[in-house]
């Protein structure tokens, strides 16, 4: 399989919310923004270990909406990308079987 | 009564002594979450007996009211702004923070709290019960939104919360008056102070989750399903083709609606006050004072009031799509293209306001909590065409401008030359927003978060409470500043008298002023009577039509015309866009550069924003004038 170049890596692949695709879902590492900002994520739900999944978003795919912790938040793509999480599976799926 | 702090009738005791007295009335502060119903609740415990205003020297709002209880006691409800925690760095927080804790003057430190949470969302709210339990206040932990709960197989055990937070809980809906009883019981009762069984550390919001979590465990909270609606929906007004074309419709609507449906309502309104002015001037004699009573005062107030169908339609539009939670969305869909302009998705709402009324609109910028965004915002925002332009815009387009169709049915000349304004004034907007957000406002990296609700149904109640509060501004301008100028220009058109007459209108006082300042604004192609029309719209801009109606009415060459031949014979095309061109520029309105103070907390942005706007409404109609001869 094409994917399986991927599947080399160990188990845990690192990403930030900016690579998942509606419907995917992954556990928040860390947020690297600065305190006050940090905080104000983890007031929202952002909080590292939380599962963070990818909803819709605006036409473009900017902002998105992530639900976490029981609410939906959007979050633009230049924040997204600060929030480093763990995928559950490999970014790319395969063909569904 | 120092002694007595322990004992629980104190507070119904302190109530007794001072009876029918407003300001011995137990003050009892409301505070949850963005999204958790808490203003609801308060329009519930109160209805029409609330007042809002600014916390002194800050720009946050203060809503208070008096909720009446069962047994006819009064308490006196303080609505805090909606915070996720009591860690104080927004203004906001601030607030709240000062108001619990006693350390604002012009506020009563709250005897009690109510604390309102979103039941379907338990876990992240209950974060907020923790430095509030931390205060040592009586608090009533309200668990809001019981209906949603139910309705999506949320389940939760009342008494285990009661006994882990150490306080009562009430389960409620404030949408449908579910269990609002509690409340009542809960303010008229001992309200003992919470005694929680653990609380923890307040700034380490990590443990305060992990806290929150756990004391949901133990109530056995189920969370419910995620809302079904609100997904199902979400898949339209989100689709990635649907959702822009829906976004376009409402726009659409909400234009169309304040356009058109508004006409026969301003018609009715208009036919009223004629129909009363003419039975004043058959009822009383002929004298100054009637001339006053009915030249000045029931015109010139009525030429403003007939717009009010018009601003409430407006706000209704803009209350339903904030309580459905459908703004949200569309804030979404904006942010890329406000993006563009160096503004944020949380700007596009005040900006819609604005097309009713920059006052409002400026004071909904408080949901940007970007300072840098909030205030290119509250600078642009009164470029937008707000209601106070469209008399003045119709009058104008009316006299010089023929009825014509453009694109078949759909377009006409005038409704063109209108929309050509707008997109004038939007223009405007956008160049300046950039100039700003490229030079003195240029924003550091503050994330854009934006929280969607569920959608519900806007209630009845919340939408009338606003509508009412809003009748209430705009009427209450109409009954004193419109009013006071318009009296004060009576006057001075009717004075000096000569030979005890009353003088001709360009040798009166208001005459003189307009002959003096003619040589600045005849290249502008504006004569005297336009420029005392600019005089006194500097209060409103509205209030021009008014002015005009008088002078015109009191020339003998104009008297029998109406206000629009009047106008056509005495301005030129040339001088007619150039008004146009003024008045979409200018920022002639006191009540939006009072806001504008008040909201950025000084004169420095205010100042700035009137000179700014002058300038370029001087220069722009100046063009104008000179392109179209």
């Amino acid at each position: 399989m094409q994917l399986s170049g991927n599947c080399d890596q160990p188990e845990v692949f690192s990403a930030t919310l900016v690579d998942l695709v509606r419907g995917d879902a992954a556990i928040l590492d860390r947020i690297d923004l600065p305190g006050d900002d940090a905080r104000r994520l983890m007031e929202l739900g952002f909080l590292p270990g939380t599962r963070v999944t990818a909803g819709l978003s605006a036409p473009g795919g900017d902002p998105r909406v992530f639900q976490v912790d029981g609410s939906e938040i959007a979050l633009r793509r230049e924040t997204a990308r600060r929030l480093k999480v763990r995928l559950e599976k490999a970014p790319r799926r395969g063909p569904r079987v | 009564m120092s002694e007595c702090s322990d004992c629980r009738s104190c507070g119904a005791r302190a109530v007794l002594e001072f009876p029918g007295s407003s300001t011995a009335a137990k003050a009892v502060a409301v505070i949850g979450p963005p999204n958790s119903g808490k203003t609801t609740l308060f329009n519930r415990l109160t209805g029409l007996r609330q007042k809002v205003a600014n916390f002194p020297g800050v720009t946050v709002e203060q809503h208070t009211g008096i909720a009446e209880l069962p047994d006819g006691r009064a308490v006196r409800l303080i609505d805090l702004p909606g915070v996720y925690s009591l860690s104080p760095r927004s203004e906001d927080e601030q607030v709240a923070y000062d108001v619990l804790t006693g350390n604002r003057d012009d506020t009563p430190k709250p005897e009690a709290i109510l604390l309102v949470l979103d039941s379907t969302n338990l876990a992240r709210h209950l974060m907020l019960a923790a430095p509030i339990l931390a205060l040592g206040v009586p608090t009533l932990i309200i668990l809001n939104m019981a209906d949603d709960l139910r309705n999506r197989g949320g389940h939760l055990n009342l008494d285990k919360l009661a006994a882990e937070l150490g306080a009562p809980v009430a389960l409620i809906s404030a949408r449908q008056g579910e269990g609002i009883g509690q409340v009542f019981d809960f303010l008229a009762g001992a309200m003992p102070k919470p005694a929680p069984k653990e609380l923890p550390v307040l700034h380490d919001v990590p443990k305060c989750r992990q806290w929150a979590g756990r004391v949901g465990i133990e109530a056995a909270y189920r969370p419910p399903l995620a809302p079904k609606w609100t997904r199902r929906l979400d898949a339209v007004f989100l689709h990635p083709a649907i959702g822009p074309l829906v976004f376009v419709a409402v726009v659409f609507a909400v234009f169309q609606t304040i356009f058109n449906a508004a006409v026969p309502l301003m018609d009715g309104v208009k036919w009223l006050f004629d129909v009363s002015g003419n039975w004043i001037t058959t009822t009383l004699p002929d004298s100054l004072i009637r001339s006053l009573l009915v030249e000045g005062v029931w015109k010139g107030v009525g030429s403003v009031v007939v717009f009010l169908p018009q601003v409430l339609l407006l706000f209704l539009f803009i209350a339903i799509l904030e309580d459905s939670g459908y703004l949200a969305r569309a804030a979404l869909i904006a942010d890329r293209t406000m993006a563009k302009v160096g503004l944020q998705g949380k700007s596009f709402i005040p900006l819609l306001s604005a097309y009713a009324c920059a006052v409002p609109a400026i004071m909904s910028t408080r949901t940007i909590e970007n300072r840098r965004d909030r205030i290119a915002t509250i600078l642009i925002a009164p470029f937008m065409t707000c209601s106070a332009r469209l008399p003045v815009y119709t009058l104008i387009i009316a006299a010089f401008i023929p009825q014509r169709h453009v694109v078949g049915p759909f377009l006409n000349t005038r409704a063109a030359a209108m929309l050509a304004l707008y997109v004038l004034g939007f223009l405007a907007a956008v160049v300046t927003a950039r100039l700003l957000k490229s030079s003195i406002l240029k924003t550091g990296r503050t994330p854009f978060l934006l929280e969607m609700p569920s959608y519900r149904w806007p209630t009845f109640q919340s939408i009338g409470l606003r509508l009412y509060d809003r009748s209430k501004v705009f009427l209450r301008r109409a009954g004193t500043v419109i009013l006071l100028v318009t009296v004060i220009l009576w006057i001075m058109a009717n004075l000096p008298t000569q030979n005890g007459h009353i003088p001709a209108i360009e040798n009166s006082l208001a005459g003189t002023i307009g002959r003096t300042i003619e040589p600045v604004l005849k290249p502008l192609g504006f004569n005297w009577k336009i420029g005392i029309g600019l005089i006194t719209s500097l209060a409103a801009r509205e209030t021009i039509i008014a002015t005009l109606g008088t002078i015109y009415g009191m020339d003998p060459k104009s008297h029998g015309l109406d206000l629009q031949n009047a106008i056509h014979r005495d301005l030129t095309p040339g001088g007619a866009v150039a008004l146009l061109v003024f008045f979409a520029f200018a920022m002639q309105c006191i009540s939006t550069i009072a806001v504008v103070r008040r909201e950025t907390g000084g004169w420095k942005w205010p100042i700035l924003q009137f000179s700014y706007m002058s300038v370029l409404a001087y220069a722009g109609a100046f063009v104008a004038a000179h392109l179209i001869r």
